[in-house]
């Protein structure tokens, strides 16, 4: 239960937002949170259990016929993401109330990111593989609205919809990946797959499986070559690209591939594959990082090389891979999510983030420069910080390796070259050197911005320090919860001389001299850019200028603005859709029943017939509408002959309302006038016609036919038995089919309210004064 | 009796399809009415017609005496005709606007609102 | 449109045909009649008034805005499913209450009455927003 409300409390908190910023004000930042706040501790005291190998499960029936549960599980790969999200969304929270604090819609920036908050917990505790892929697919609309905050931007967004599209693509291929997966392995909840590995990975549909689902995870995870829309999505807000582009959205891939990777993984085929992307997205991030100028760029590109490193360290699947790919997560997002922080603090005081213009901000913001600096040394891997541990273990699963070691180690080594390179671009140039000219004069900034780089260098520190607070307690059974099956993680900050710390050695060392030449190293990297013309985003951008290109000439030849067309094109394809069943399958007996007419259901019949050809006839409006009322009362008359007086009546009152309304209008409107000429009139004579004879085929077709008895037994037997009513027609409507009743008198309420609309708002009329 | 009916639903189904291709757009709202008519007397229709008995439960008895009137088409022509009468009153609506603000009731001039010029 | 007999004529008509709205309304579970009929012959008697005084005195008679019923008529149709809901029945699985007057027989009281005066109160709504306000162009 309390798993449910933790996930479930973000989506309900989010509704409330806008309120809650309008009470609170610039506060609302420290209110809202408190609910991240609480989930962490809710969160912390699952460590217990967890720790001594348990896990815990809580399910209720959603849609149970389809196999669909609202079903959560707790184990240790769960806790550290769920830990993640709802640590650092505290941060983020009151980040983002100070960053931006007086926006008018600080509401709406509330509600969007606790919809993403909730959404991220439920894909990382979710069991059910529907209830996770629901979840999955909350996190891209979500993250499409944080994208798009600043919708009017067109920039914010192509962005947001590039994201969308990516990750919704992806999205599409994970689900189908999903679905054969359950069938291969018979079960529904990843908790029961777990144990399908040998007959899933054997199943004929193995390799289909396994692309589809790395699809939404490399999508999302921004792998390359889907890895162009994350330095797009820093089109948001900073707090946003800090908390979804670094620490959190993006991991979701990864999570997934973690998740599954017990079941799925382990083959040669998913080693080459996670391998192979992984290594070419670490290296291309670090690279094109190193051409940025602008701090959010920067960072966003080594995320994208981040990621890289982690689908690499899972591809590779050995004990001491997962330990390092448990261990760079955690270390990764508590580095990026400060540093983004900082380059978001850095843009609100001194209102730029081109890293050529910043420098000797330490004097200035000193709280923010300690922050930023522990972040930094954490990217760099310098010890006593954690990111020291994570890099020795990334080098150390990579010389693990069986074949292509050498390559693998040699991408990793310059892979995080270029990180410390930007680390100290990001981290340490803005604040170290002469004072520049900046478009605002930077104050230190207000305690809700500096708050969070501090807590996670602080936390980088401790723990990197003391490995053995989080070693054993959390990521030991993280890292059993990937491998499948127990795995003993002891952290250590010193190894002794060994090759991984050689290595450790000649990253940093270079990676100064890279620093110091960094410029140098910027024109140079820049002459690549050219090559941009044939990368992803140019594909991208193409195939959606020819869709739209498509969807114009299309809707230009189909929606050409002649409603007589829409018209023809209907009945053409009704009539031609319809002859041949009619042809193949009907029992038609056109000479039959008529003896069984009774004379005044001739007249009746006839005097309708008459009146409609007189509507058609007319040659006023009012004639028209006459003979329009003589067609209802008619109608009225024919249901009051076949025993449905409620019809009667209602049809009775309805045309004489009908009346009311045509002679309000009508007198308003233009005498009738011959428009068409004499030649299409009849063509569409001919049409109608053909239309009119179409329909009495098939009213006695199927007439003549009965499929299926008719349900209305049903209902004449339990109205009143069950539901008290003498007449059934009523019952129906109020009692067994309510629901549908309830939909109706909804449609009518909105076709009253679009009429009023449209006589009492007069839109146009404004528009006219602006011109 | 359902092929009386029959022959009555396409005569009407007809006169309505001709007015709606009409380029009057006062000829479009009457033949929208007929269009409606036939369908629900085709709903109705095609249920199977019963003369007489109405589908009343009477006094004593605990269901409709054999034989009586599908209810199961009647509820759904009632809501029909109702969301019927709701439809025409935003077509009417519509269709003063129309020619309140374009000028004309010929739809063959009202094609160039949409923003695609050709 | 003034004609005296016409409004003498409407004054005890409006009372007797909104009277029978009523009555159709109530009656409807048992025999022809029920919310959509009911809302028809109330909306055309508040209709026959403004067509025999005049708009105002229509919505003066009415005493509360067309849009308002439609309102309260859906949250009265959408709330009787609620109660349902809210007694761990399903949406619209309409509650009963029994009871036997002496000398008037069994009566059977139920969440459909609320549902059904809903559709009522949206029929109306809808007709005359529709006819007060094309009429007051």
């Amino acid at each position: 239960m309390g798993i449910l409300v933790a996930v479930l409390s973000g989506f309900l908190v989010a509704l409330a937002a806008p309120w809650l910023t309008r009470w609170f004000g610039d506060r609302v930042g420290w209110v809202i949170a408190l609910l991240p706040l609480s989930i962490t501790i809710y969160l912390l005291t699952f460590i217990p259990d967890l720790a001594d190998g348990g896990s815990v499960r809580y399910s209720i029936e959603w849609i149970p016929a389809l196999n669909i549960n609202l079903s959560f599980h707790v184990d240790g790969l769960g806790l550290v993401f769920a830990l993640l999200i709802s640590g650092i969304g505290t941060l983020i929270m009151l980040y983002g109330g100070g960053y931006l604090q007086g926006h008018h819609q600080l509401g709406r920036f509330y509600l969007y990111i606790l919809m993403f908050m909730a959404s991220m917990l439920g894909v990382v505790l979710a069991d059910n593989i529907i209830t996770f892929f629901v979840f999955f697919e909350l996190t891209s609309l979500t993250s499409y609205l944080l994208i798009g905050f600043d919708h009017n931007a067109s920039k914010s967004r192509y962005s947001a919809r590039q994201a969308l599209l990516v990750t919704g693509i992806g999205g599409q291929f994970l689900l189908v990946g999903l679905i054969l997966l359950a069938i291969a392995g018979g079960g529904w909840e990843f908790s029961v797959l777990v144990d399908q590995a040998d007959v899933i990975q054997d199943h004929a549909l193995y390799v289909p499986i396994m692309f589809l689902i790395l699809g939404g995870a490399f999508t999302k995870s921004a792998q390359v070559p889907f890895h162009f829309w994350l330095p797009g999505a820093m089109a948001a807000p900073t707090p946003v690209s800090a908390y979804l582009h670094s620490a959190t959205m993006v991991k979701a891939g990864v999570y997934l591939m973690a998740r599954i990777n017990p079941t799925i993984g382990g083959t040669d085929l998913w080693q080459f594959v996670l391998v192979t992307f992984g290594a070419a997205t670490m290296l291309l991030g670090a690279y094109l990082a190193v051409q940025r100028t602008d701090l959010k760029q920067l960072l966003a590109y080594t995320t994208v090389s981040s990621l890289g490193t982690l689908t690499l360290l899972i591809g590779i699947g050995t004990d001491v891979a997962l330990k390092a790919a448990m261990v760079f997560l955690v270390v990764h997002s508590l580095y990026k999510g400060a540093l983004f922080m900082v380059a978001g603090t850095i843009d609100h005081e001194t209102g730029t983030r081109d890293i050529r213009v910043l420098g000797g901000l330490r004097k200035l913001m000193p709280i923010t420069s300690i922050g930023a600096a522990v972040a930094a040394l954490s990217m760099a891997g310098i010890p006593p910080l954690f990111g020291f541990i994570g890099k020795e273990l990334v080098y150390e699963a990579v010389l693990d390796l069986d074949t292509f070691a050498i390559i693998i180690a040699v991408v990793a080594v310059v892979s995080n070259i270029l990180m410390v390179v930007v680390a100290g671009i990001t981290g340490i140039q803005p604040f170290i050197g002469e004072e520049k000219e900046t478009p605002k004069h930077a104050h230190e900034a207000p305690a809700s911005l500096y708050i969070g780089p501090l807590v996670l260098g602080t936390l980088s520190l401790v723990v990197g320090a003391i490995p053995a607070l989080i070693d054993t307690s959390i990521m030991e059974p993280a890292v059993s919860a990937v491998a499948g099956q127990p795995v003993e993680v002891t952290l250590y900050i010193w190894h002794g001389v060994n090759a991984m710390l050689i290595m450790s050695i000649i990253t940093v060392a270079v990676g100064v001299v890279v620093f110091m030449g960094r410029q140098q190293l910027r024109s140079v990297t820049n002459q690549t850019n050219l090559l941009a013309a044939l990368g992803p985003e140019a594909i991208y951008a193409h195939l959606l200028a020819g869709l739209d290109w498509l969807s114009r000439t299309q809707t230009k030849i189909i929606q050409n603005g002649y409603l007589r067309f829409y018209f023809l094109t209907i009945i053409v394809v009704l009539v031609v859709s319809a002859i041949y069943p009619l042809m193949a399958y009907g029992n038609i007996q056109l000479a039959g029943d008529l003896s069984d007419v009774r004379i005044y259901e001739w007249v009746v019949v006839a005097i309708v017939l008459m009146s409609a050809i007189m509507a058609v006839r007319a040659q006023s409006r009012l004639a028209a509408v006459a003979a329009l009322g003589i067609v209802g009362y008619g109608v009225a008359t024919i249901y009051i002959l076949y025993g449905a007086p409620d019809l009667a009546m209602t049809q009775i009152l309805v045309e004489t309302l009908t009346v009311i309304l045509f002679v309000l209008v009508l007198y308003r409107l233009p005498q009738f006038a011959t428009l068409s000429e004499r030649g299409s009139r009849i063509r569409d004579a001919i049409i109608a016609g053909t239309g009119g004879l179409l329909m009495t085929l098939l009213v006695l077709v199927v007439s003549n036919e009965r499929f299926y008895d008719s349900i209305s037994q049903f209902h004449a037997e339990e109205s009143y038995p069950s539901a008290f009513g003498r007449n059934v027609v009523n019952v129906i409507l109020v009692d067994f089919r309510a629901i549908d009743t309830f939909g109706e008198i909804i449609v009518l309420a909105v076709a009253g309210i679009g009429v009023y609309a449209l006589l009492r708002l007069r839109l146009w009329e404004d528009r006219s004064e602006e011109k | 009796m359902e092929t009386l009916m029959a022959i009555l639903i396409g005569g009407l189904f007809a006169s309505g399809i001709y007015l709606m291709l009409r380029r009057s757009i006062v000829k479009l709202a009457i033949g929208l009415v007929l269009l409606s008519q036939s369908a629900n007397l085709t709903i109705f229709t095609v249920a199977g017609l019963t003369r007489g008995n109405p589908p009343l439960v009477p006094e004593g008895e605990s269901m409709p005496l054999v034989p009586y009137a599908d209810p199961l088409p009647q509820a759904l022509v009632l809501t029909a005709i109702v969301i019927g009468f709701g439809v025409l009153a935003f077509t009417l609506v519509l269709v003063k606007r129309v020619y309140q603000t374009v000028g004309t009731d010929d739809m063959d001039e009202m094609r160039s609102t949409d923003g695609f010029k050709d | 449109m003034k004609s005296l007999i016409l409004q003498t004529a409407t004054r005890s008509l409006v009372a007797v045909m909104l009277l029978f709205s009523i009555f159709l309304l109530l009656r409807g579970h048992d025999e022809p009649g029920g919310g959509f009929i009911g809302g028809l012959v109330g909306a055309a008697a508040f209709a026959l008034y403004a067509i025999a005084f005049d708009v105002q005195s229509a919505r003066r008679m009415l005493g509360i805005r067309p849009q308002m019923m439609i309102a309260i008529g859906l949250a009265m149709a959408g709330g009787a499913g609620i109660i349902s809901l809210l007694a761990s029945e399903p949406y619209f699985a309409h509650l009963w209450y029994h009871t036997d007057i002496p000398g008037f027989g069994e009566i059977h009281l139920g969440t459909f009455l609320l549902f059904d005066i809903g559709v009522f109160l949206v029929v109306i709504g809808v007709t005359l927003l529709v006819i007060l306000t094309l009429s007051e162009e």
